[in-house]
């Protein structure tokens, strides 16, 4: 029965959406006010049924009730709660489901904090959230249901795919989606700014928060999912060049490059045209990251739900919004004139540089994602595209990204002076060239990568807190300064400085990771690295719902013990799927990770051991980029913007 | 009772996928090359070949039997003195282009390689002649000018 019920939220709110995304837009284009007021009201309604559906869906997946078929394809009476509950979103129909309430929560979002928008700006951007809404939850409903019965439900289920079965789940795919979805808010802001032929500086201060707290949960999306995939698949990679990974850092890039075009629109009222395009391409990427993964059209290790007709159908979203915005887009670019004119040497051009770097490097990406496929349609080849492209593609439109990033971050708005940027940059470009050489002296007989990596991270690191430092002024207090200094520039050097440590890790474990492989007696001891490792033993252990050979091996440095790992590889009778779960010492300056294998025939295990250079500051640098864009956030200005009513424009620094 | 249900089911398992059971394991110890130039050059070259079978993973990365079969290949190539490239040929030869994750820069996957590059020039051409045609687009007015003059000249 509730089930059930379940069902017809989910069905109400596909009629609530279509209201929400028809009346408020005809009101706004009749200046109806009562029509318009009808938005807020509708958006929050659609998110309550949605919220209502999923909430039926988790007690569903919580009672193991396997007349739902979609609990009893994903879920199992032993598996632990944690993962029933996470088990919700491990599949299409669920994470759709998923997908459906954030987005709903977003419109929501925009009736609720949106009280000092413009009542006709309100209206459409709400109207477009709706819209998009609409498409969403026929296709849930339509194709992906996830309240379809099973006329003779099963005594158990199939279980969750085991790799899906991992903490990770609980907090990866919720931070993705309310990247992804996200940024449909900027969408909808570029689909009404274009509807009302009209983009100024306050429409960019109300987009760009919506902005930057999209791109802060996808970095952290994505950051968990790496970070998942480094201790889960048992060979210390996080980054593979995956369809499904670049699906998610497409919109990423452009977010990246979104957030800062918005911020020239909000200050100089320049951009404009570029920016609307970008918003829609951002939210454009995310659906073509929908359509990768759920469509199964691009052979992936993450896809789930290989299904044509659903791709077809997301397709048709896709093309319907991407293509409808840009139509809107050629009609309405001319209205966009930029008020503000800029040097070529300025902070202006800076971020249109860091425009194009980012969005080749998201085209880059793009080309290489879809090539496989545009080249069995053209010519019939079966081809891959993988690592070593994107590794020679893609680095170097980033390595010039970090090389202009601090004195791009320096120059001044309308006319800089990049002489003087780069005179004051000199300590910084000694000090980066310094470490460098450290690296380059410290490695012996390893490629480049390590030491240009840490310069160029050194480089990005120590500009963003120079630049910090340069904004307290020359004399005086300045360590009161800048503890005063407006949030948005503390967030500005945060996310930087993040950048640049993320940069260096990234080389620093490409180039100083040490691995080895090798058969291990019990007992017995051996080198890796500078460790010793000793194989004290190998028991089998029972798990809720596996069953586990678990290794015990003790770690030490010149006698004194370091840690004592356990790896473990796990097989899943119901899924019947062996897992391996590596075991890591994490360190500040190195990660420990080791892997246990087969038994072999002439006695002793295989183990395979790592040691991973500066690992954990991969995810430390995106932590830190999430928090910059966090404490970007908190700016007075958008505090204060909340309760003024009058948009004005805001001046230069 | 609770254990003689999962031996069940584990048996239930083999039987349906005895394969499956048994992972065979990424790179495992006894492929390892005695002479450590040659087993740097294996897995460099294993690290650029997608698994056939497999959803994107090198054969580097899968534990899956074809991949172990590849991997000792290359090993073999290696040992008879083959180049890297004249072993990416012998793979390319028995099971095509597709398990190249590095594609062959000829042909239409020019347009591939060059997409970055060219898209890169071609908006820095275009934000470059945009700019020329807007600089010194708003001279001052005579009447704005002479408007200036005395603000100055206050």
């Amino acid at each position: 029965m509730i089930v059930e019920l379940g069902h017809f939220a989910l069905i109400l709110a596909f009629m609530v959406a279509v209201v929400q995304a028809v009346v408020p837009l005809w009101g706004a284009h009749r200046r109806n006010a009562a029509l318009m007021a009808m938005a807020g009201p509708a958006a929050v309604t659609q998110f309550l049924l949605v919220a209502f559906a999923f909430a039926v869906l988790t007690r569903a997946f919580v009672t193991s009730d396997f007349s739902l078929a979609v609990v009893t394809a994903n879920s199992h009476t032993l598996k632990p709660m944690l993962y029933k509950v996470s088990g919700v979103w491990g599949n299409h129909e669920g994470s759709l489901l998923l997908w459906v309430l954030i987005l709903a929560l977003f419109g929501a979002s925009a009736a609720w904090f949106g009280q000092n928008l413009p009542v006709a700006l309100k209206a459409r951007v709400i109207a477009v959230q709706g819209a998009i809404g609409v498409a969403f939850l026929a296709f849930s409903i339509f194709t992906s249901n996830p309240f379809l019965r099973l006329a003779v439900p099963p005594l158990d289920g199939e279980d969750l795919n085991p790799l899906l079965q991992d903490p990770g789940l609980a907090f990866h795919p919720p931070f993705l989606y309310l990247g992804y979805v996200g940024l449909s808010m900027a969408f909808s802001f570029a689909v009404a700014a274009l509807i009302e032929g009209k983009v100024d500086a306050a429409w960019a201060r109300w987009v760009r928060p919506w902005t930057l707290a999209a791109w802060v949960f996808l970095t952290i999306g994505i950051a968990l999912g790496s970070w998942w995939a480094y201790y889960e698949l048992g060979w210390g990679g996080f980054w593979f060049w995956d369809p499904v990974e670049n699906a998610s850092f497409m919109p990423w890039l452009l977010a990246a490059a979104l957030l800062h075009s918005a911020i020239v629109v909000e200050k100089r009222e320049s951009l404009k045209a570029w920016t609307i395009l970008l918003a829609i391409m951002a939210f454009g990427f995310s659906l073509i990251g929908t359509f990768i993964v759920r469509s199964g059209v691009i052979t992936s290790v993450h896809s789930f739900a290989s299904d044509p007709q659903r791709g077809l159908f997301i397709l048709g979203i896709l093309a319907f919004f991407t293509g409808g915005a840009l139509v809107l887009f050629a009609f309405r670019a001319s209205a966009m004139q930029a008020k503000g004119l800029f040097g070529l040497v300025s902070r202006e051009s800076a971020l249109v540089v860091n425009n194009i770097l980012l969005a080749v490097s998201a085209l880059v990406v793009f080309i290489g994602t879809i090539w496989p496929l545009v080249a069995e349609m053209t010519s019939g080849r079966t081809i891959s595209v993988g690592e070593p492209f994107f590794n020679a593609a893609f680095t170097p439109f980033f390595v010039a990204l970090a090389v202009i990033l601090p004195p791009g971050a320096m120059l001044a708005w309308k006319r800089g002076d990049i002489g003087r940027a780069m005179r004051s940059l000199g300590p910084v470009a000694v000090l980066a060239v310094a470490i460098g050489g450290l690296a380059f002296a410290m490695q012996t007989g390893r490629s480049g990568l390590g030491p240009i990596g840490a310069a160029l991270g050194a480089w990005v690191v120590f500009g963003a807190l120079w630049d910090l430092w340069q904004r307290t002024g020359r004399s005086g207090d300045r360590f009161g300064r800048l503890r005063r200094l407006p949030r948005a520039d503390w967030g500005k050097a945060v996310a930087h400085a993040g950048l640049g440590v993320t940069i260096f890790a990234c080389a620093a474990m490409n180039a100083w990771a040490i691995e080895d492989i090798r058969v291990a007696r019990l007992g017995e001891s051996y080198p890796l690295g500078s460790y010793e490792v000793t194989l004290r033993a190998v028991n089998e252990v029972e798990g809720p719902n596996y069953l586990s050979t678990m290794a015990e091996l003790e770690v030490s440095r010149a006698g004194v013990p370091v840690a004592v790992l356990y790896p473990e590889k796990r097989v899943y009778p119901v899924q019947a799927m062996p897992t391996t779960e590596a075991a890591i010492d994490y360190g500040f300056l190195r990660d420990l990770y080791l892997v246990i294998g087969d038994p072999q025939q002439g006695g002793g295990w295989a183990v395979r051991g790592y040691i991973k250079p500066f690992a954990n500051w991969i995810w430390a640098g995106s932590i830190l980029m999430a928090l910059g864009g966090a404490l970007s956030l908190t700016d007075r200005r958008y505090r204060v913007a909340a309760g003024a009513r009058k948009p004005a424009g805001v001046p230069a620094e | 009772m609770m254990r003689f249900g999962k031996a069940l089911l584990v048996a239930g398992a083999l039987i349906v996928a005895p394969q499956a059971l048994i992972p065979v394991w990424a790179v495992q110890p006894d492929e390892v090359l005695d002479d450590p130039v040659l087993e740097t050059r294996a897995r460099a070259i294993s690290r650029s070949v997608r698994c056939p079978v497999c959803q994107g993973e090198s054969i580097d990365d899968s534990d899956a039997r074809i991949s172990r079969d590849l991997r000792l290949i290359i090993r073999e190539r290696l040992l008879a003195g083959d180049s890297d490239s004249e072993i990416l040929d012998f793979l390319v030869a028995r099971y095509g282009e597709f398990v190249l994750f590095d594609p062959p820069k000829s042909g239409t996957n020019l347009i591939l390689w060059l997409a970055g590059p060219v898209t890169l020039l071609v908006a820095g051409g275009v934000l470059l002649s945009t700019r020329r045609k807007t600089r010194g687009e708003e001279p001052l007015t005579a009447a704005e000018q002479a408007r200036l003059d005395e603000i100055l000249k206050r």
